[in-house]
C-alpha cells in the first residue's frame, strides 16, 4: 500500500542525505519526496510517498524515527488527510488544439500560466490521480515537459505535527 | 573563562571527558591536534600502524571497559583506512568516538589533497555523525558524540573537523559542557509496564521456555539481574555469540550459544520452545535459519533498546522496548513470590534438554590420534584449562572463532570479544591489543588463523612500543578454513583460493620484533607450551600450532531449513 510519511527534521546540512539514504541502503522505495523549510527555521518538512506491506512501513518509520536528525513524523495515510501535489505541464497548442487544452485545463480547475504561439504552460494542483489523470487527458495533444512537485500532505481536522 | 585554540579545546575536552587512551595516526589535516595532544600528558595517545588498527584497538577497549573508544585519524585515506573498524563497531552496537582531520574548510568539494567525504563515505555505518563549521562549537558536538555513542542503542560516531577549525592562532571560549541535549534524541530508559505484565505472565505460564539474550544484555550491564531472573524462574538459556557470558556458560541452565555454529541442545530447545523470551538479542539470520521455518510452536517476548530492532526479522508477540537491565527487574520483582503454574511440564521440558545435551556428550569433535595434527578444538580446551576460563579472549574470523566460541568457557560477561556482526578479518589482535591496556593484568588471549593474522600483523611493531603483552594463539591450518569447509560442502572441494601459500615464518617473523615465539606439532608439546605462553602475563608470547586443515566446524545448521535442521559431522545430520 502507498504511504505519505511526513517528517520533520533539523535543517541541517547532511539531514537530507541521511533520509534519504536510509531508503537507499534498506532496499525501501521512494516514489515521490518534497522538502522545504517550516516557519520554524530550525526545521525542514519532508514528505515522502513509498509503496510497502505494514511490517516494511513499520520499519520505515522505526529507522527514520531512529535518525538523530529526525526530530517527529506522522504516517498521514493513518488518518484523514489532505495530499496535494502542483505539476507544471508544458502541452503543444496549435490550431484546434488550443482551445482543447483550454477546455480541459477549465474543467481540472487548472490555470495556464505561461503561453507561446505553439505552447500553453498548464499549472494544476490536486492529488496524484488528479494530476496523472490530466497528463492522461493531454497525452494525444502533445506533453512537452512536466515538472512535478512530488506530494505534500497535513491531516485533516485538530491533529498537528508540531514540536 | 578560558581562550583556546580548536585543537587545544580537543585535548582539554578529552580530559574532561575523562578519556584515557586515544588511538590514532598523523596527518596534515590532524596535525593541529596532535601537536595539541603532546602537550599535555593526561590523555594518552597509543600511536597504531594501520588506522584499522586504531578502530579496533578502541573498539576492544569499549567492549571490555564499557567505556566508548576513542580514535583520531587524519583526512582522506586515513579515515578511509579507518571505515571497516567503524563498520565493525556499528554491526555490535560499541561505542566509539571517531575524530578525523579533514581539508581546510574552504577546499571542501575543491578535490583537494587528501580529502573525502567521509561523513558521506560512512553515513550507512554510523550512529551519527558531525562536521565542525566553527571552531567555537568544538567542545559542544564533541560532547553529544560522547552522548550519542554511549546511550541507547550505542554505536560509533564520526566528527569531521576541518584543519582551520583546530588552528592555533583562534581562540574562543572554552567551558567543558557537563550535559547535552538533543531534542530528537530520547533513548528509553523503561519498558512499558503493561507489556512486562504481559510478558511475565506468559512467562509463568510456560510450558517449554527458553532464554535467547545477546549483546544487549552485556552492554545494557544486566547480566547479573538476568542471572538473578533464569535462575529464580529455572529455565534453559542460550545466548547469541554476542551475549556469550552474559549467563554463567558453566551453569546448569546454560545450554551454550545458538545459530549457525551454536550447540545442539541450543538449537534443538528453541525449536521445540514454546516461549522464547529474547533479550538483547535481534533475531539475526545466523540465528534463525529460515525464518518461515523459525520455531513454529513458540511463543516470542522481544526486549530490546532499539524499536527498529523489534519485529524486524521475526515478529515479536509481546514486543517490549526498553534497556535490558530495567526491563529484567521489573520482570524479577513481578515473578518474585509467584510459582510456575506447570512445574512438572518444565521437569519434563528439562528431561528433553538433558536428553538433547547428553546425545552429543563426546561427540563433538574426534580426537586426534597418535602421529595425527593436533584438533583445533583441542587447543582451546587445553588453553581454556591453563588459564581456568578466566581470560579475555579476542578472535578473528573463521573456524578458529567458532572453536574459540565452542570450547572455551566463559562465565563473565565482556570475555569472549568478537566481530559477530561484520565478521571482520583482522580485528583480534588489535582488539587484543585495546584490552590489554585496560586490563594489564588479566592475560588477554587473541586467537587467531594464519589468514586472518596477516591482515593485521603489523601491530606487532605497536605492541614492542607500549609494552603490550597480549598472547596471540594461532590455529595455523595453513589455509582459510572456513571458505574451505564451504567449500567442501558447496563445491565438491573445489578450493579455490582458499589456502595459503608461502606463510612466513611465524617463528622469526615473531622474532624478529624481538618477542618469543613457539610453534607446537604434536599434542604432547601443546600443554607445556600453553604453559610457557601464560607464565608471564606482561609478555607478548606468540603460539603457532599446527592443527588439521581438514576440521570442519559443527554442528552447523543447514541453509535454508529450521533452527533444528543441522548438520553434526562430516557424516551425521539431524
Ligand atoms: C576482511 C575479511 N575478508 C574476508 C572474509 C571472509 N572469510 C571468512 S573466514 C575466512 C578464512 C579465515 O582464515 P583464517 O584466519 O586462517 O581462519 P580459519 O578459518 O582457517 O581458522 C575468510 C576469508 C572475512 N570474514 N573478512
Ligand atoms: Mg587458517
Amino acid at each position: 500500500m502507498r504511504h505519505i510519511i511526513s517528517i520533520l527534521m533539523e535543517n541541517e546540512p547532511g539531514a537530507l542525505s541521511r533520509v534519504v539514504g536510509l531508503f537507499a541502503q534498506r532496499n525501501y522505495n521512494i516514489e515521490t519526496l518534497n522538502v522545504a523549510p517550516t516557519e520554524d527555521p530550525s526545521l525542514s518538512r519532508l514528505t515522502v510517498t513509498t509503496v510497502g506491506d505494514d511490517r516494511v512501513i513499520e520499519q520505515i518509520t522505526k529507522h527514520l524515527n531512529k535518525l538523530i536528525d529526525v526530530v517527529k513524523l506522522v504516517d498521514l495515510t493513518e488518518g484523514n488527510h489532505i495530499e496535494r501535489e502542483l505539476m507544471l505541464v508544458k502541452v503543444k497548442a496549435l490550431g484546434a488544439a488550443r482551445d482543447e487544452v483550454k477546455r480541459t485545463a477549465d474543467i481540472f480547475r487548472a490555470q495556464i500560466v505561461d503561453v507561446t504561439a505553439s505552447l500553453y504552460t498548464v499549472q494544476i494542483t490536486g492529488d496524484a490521480g488528479k494530476l496523472d489523470a490530466f497528463l492522461q487527458a493531454m497525452a494525444p495533444i502533445g506533453i512537452l515537459e512536466v515538472a512535478r512537485t512530488g506530494v505534500s500532505g497535513i491531516a485533516r481536522g485538530d491533529k498537528v505535527l508540531s514540536l | 573563562m578560558e581562550l583556546l585554540s580548536g585543537a587545544d579545546m580537543i585535548a582539554r575536552f578529552l580530559q574532561d571527558e575523562g578519556v584515557e587512551y586515544i588511538y590514532g595516526y598523523p596527518g596534515g589535516a590532524a596535525l593541529h591536534i596532535y601537536d595539541a595532544l603532546f602537550r599535555q600528558d593526561k590523555v594518552k595517545h597509543i600511536l597504531v600502524r594501520h588506522e584499522q588498527a586504531a578502530t579496533h584497538a578502541a573498539d576492544g577497549y569499549a567492549r571490555a571497559s564499557g567505556k566508548p573508544g576513542v580514535v583520531l585519524v587524519t583526512s582522506g585515506p586515513g579515515a578511509t583506512n579507518a571505515v571497516t573498524g567503524i563498520a565493525t563497531a556499528y554491526m555490535d552496537s560499541i561505542p566509539m568516538v571517531v575524530i578525523c582531520g579533514q581539508v581546510m574548510s574552504h577546499l571542501i568539494g575543491d578535490d583537494a589533497f587528501q580529502e573525502t567525504d567521509i561523513v558521506g563515505v560512512t553515513r550507512p555505518i554510523v550512529k551519527h555523525s558531525f562536521s565542525i563549521k566553527h571552531p567555537s562549537e568544538i567542545p559542544e558536538v564533541l560532547k553529544k558524540a560522547f552522548y550519542l555513542a554511549s546511550t541507547g542503542r550505542p554505536g560509533p560516531v564520526v566528527v569531521d573537523i576541518p584543519k582551520d577549525m583546530t588552528s592555533p592562532t583562534e581562540r574562543y571560549e572554552y567551558v567543558y559542557p557537563k550535559k547535552v541535549k538533543l531534542r530528537s534524541y530520547n533513548p528509553v530508559t523503561r519498558g512499558h509496564t503493561g507489556q512486562i505484565k504481559k510478558a511475565v505472565e506468559l512467562m509463568l505460564k510456560a510450558k517449554r521456555p527458553v532464554f535467547y539474550t545477546g549483546g544487549g544484555v552485556v552492554s545494557g550491564g544486566a547480566s547479573e539481574a538476568l542471572t538473578d531472573l533464569v535462575r529464580r524462574l529455572g529455565y534453559p538459556i542460550t545466548t547469541t555469540l554476542m551475549g556469550i557470558g552474559a549467563y554463567p556458560q558453566g551453569d546448569r541452565q546454560c545450554l551454550g550459544w545458538l545459530g549457525m555454529h551454536g550447540s545442539y541442545e541450543s538449537n534443538m530447545a528453541m525449536h521445540h520452545a514454546d516461549l522464547i523470551i529474547a533479550i538483547g538479542a535481534r533475531f539475526d539470520d545466523r540465528v534463525t535459519n529460515n525464518t518461515s521455518k523459525f520455531c513454529p510452536t513458540a511463543k516470542i517476548i522481544h526486549v530490546d533498546i532499539d524499536p527498529s530492532s523489534v519485529s524486524k526479522t521475526v515478529r515479536a508477540d509481546v514486543p517490549i522496548v526498553g534497556p535490558a537491565g530495567s526491563v529484567i527487574n521489573e520482570m524479577i520483582s513481578l515473578v518474585q513470590g509467584k510459582e510456575i503454574a506447570h512445574p512438572e511440564a518444565l521437569g519434563e521440558w528439562w528431561q528433553k534438554v538433558d536428553g538433547w545435551r547428553e546425545e552429543r556428550v563426546g561427540k563433538l569433535y574426534e580426537p586426534s590420534g597418535p602421529g595425527e595434527k593436533i584438533k583445533p578444538q583441542e587447543v582451546i580446551e587445553a588453553m581454556c584449562r591453563v588459564t581456568r576460563g578466566e581470560a579475555f579472549v579476542t578472535t578473528d574470523v573463521g573456524q578458529h572463532q567458532m572453536f574459540a566460541a565452542q570450547y572455551y568457557k566463559f562465565d563473565k560477561p565482556n570475555r569472549f570479544i568478537t566481530s559477530g556482526g561484520l565478521g571482520t578479518m583482522g580485528f583480534g589482535f588489535p582488539a587484543a591489543m585495546g584490552i590489554k591496556q585496560n586490563f594489564p593484568e588479566d592475560q588477554v588471549i587473541c586467537v587467531t588463523g594464519e589468514g586472518s593474522f596477516q591482515m593485521m600483523m603489523q601491530e606487532l611493531s605497536t605492541c614492542k612500543q607500549y609494552g603490550v603483552g597480549v598472547k596471540i594463539v594461532n590455529l595455523n591450518n595453513a589455509s582459510l578454513g572456513m571458505v574451505r569447509q564451504w567449500q567442501d560442502l558447496n563445491y565438491k572441494s573445489r578450493h579455490a583460493h582458499s589456502y595459503m601459500e608461502s606463510l612466513p615464518d611465524f617463528q622469526k617473523l615473531i622474532e624478529a620484533y624481538g618477542f618469543t615465539a613457539l610453534r607446537v606439532e604434536t599434542l604432547d608439546e601443546l600443554e607445556p607450551a600453553l604453559e610457557r605462553t601464560f607464565a608471564d602475563k606482561h609478555e607478548l608470547v606468540f603460539l603457532d600450532v599446527q592443527v588439521d586443515p581438514r576440521e570442519h566446524v559443527y554442528p552447523m545448521q543447514v541453509p535454508l531449513g529450521s533452527m533444528r535442521d543441522m548438520l553434526l559431522s562430516k557424516t551425521e545430520r539431524t
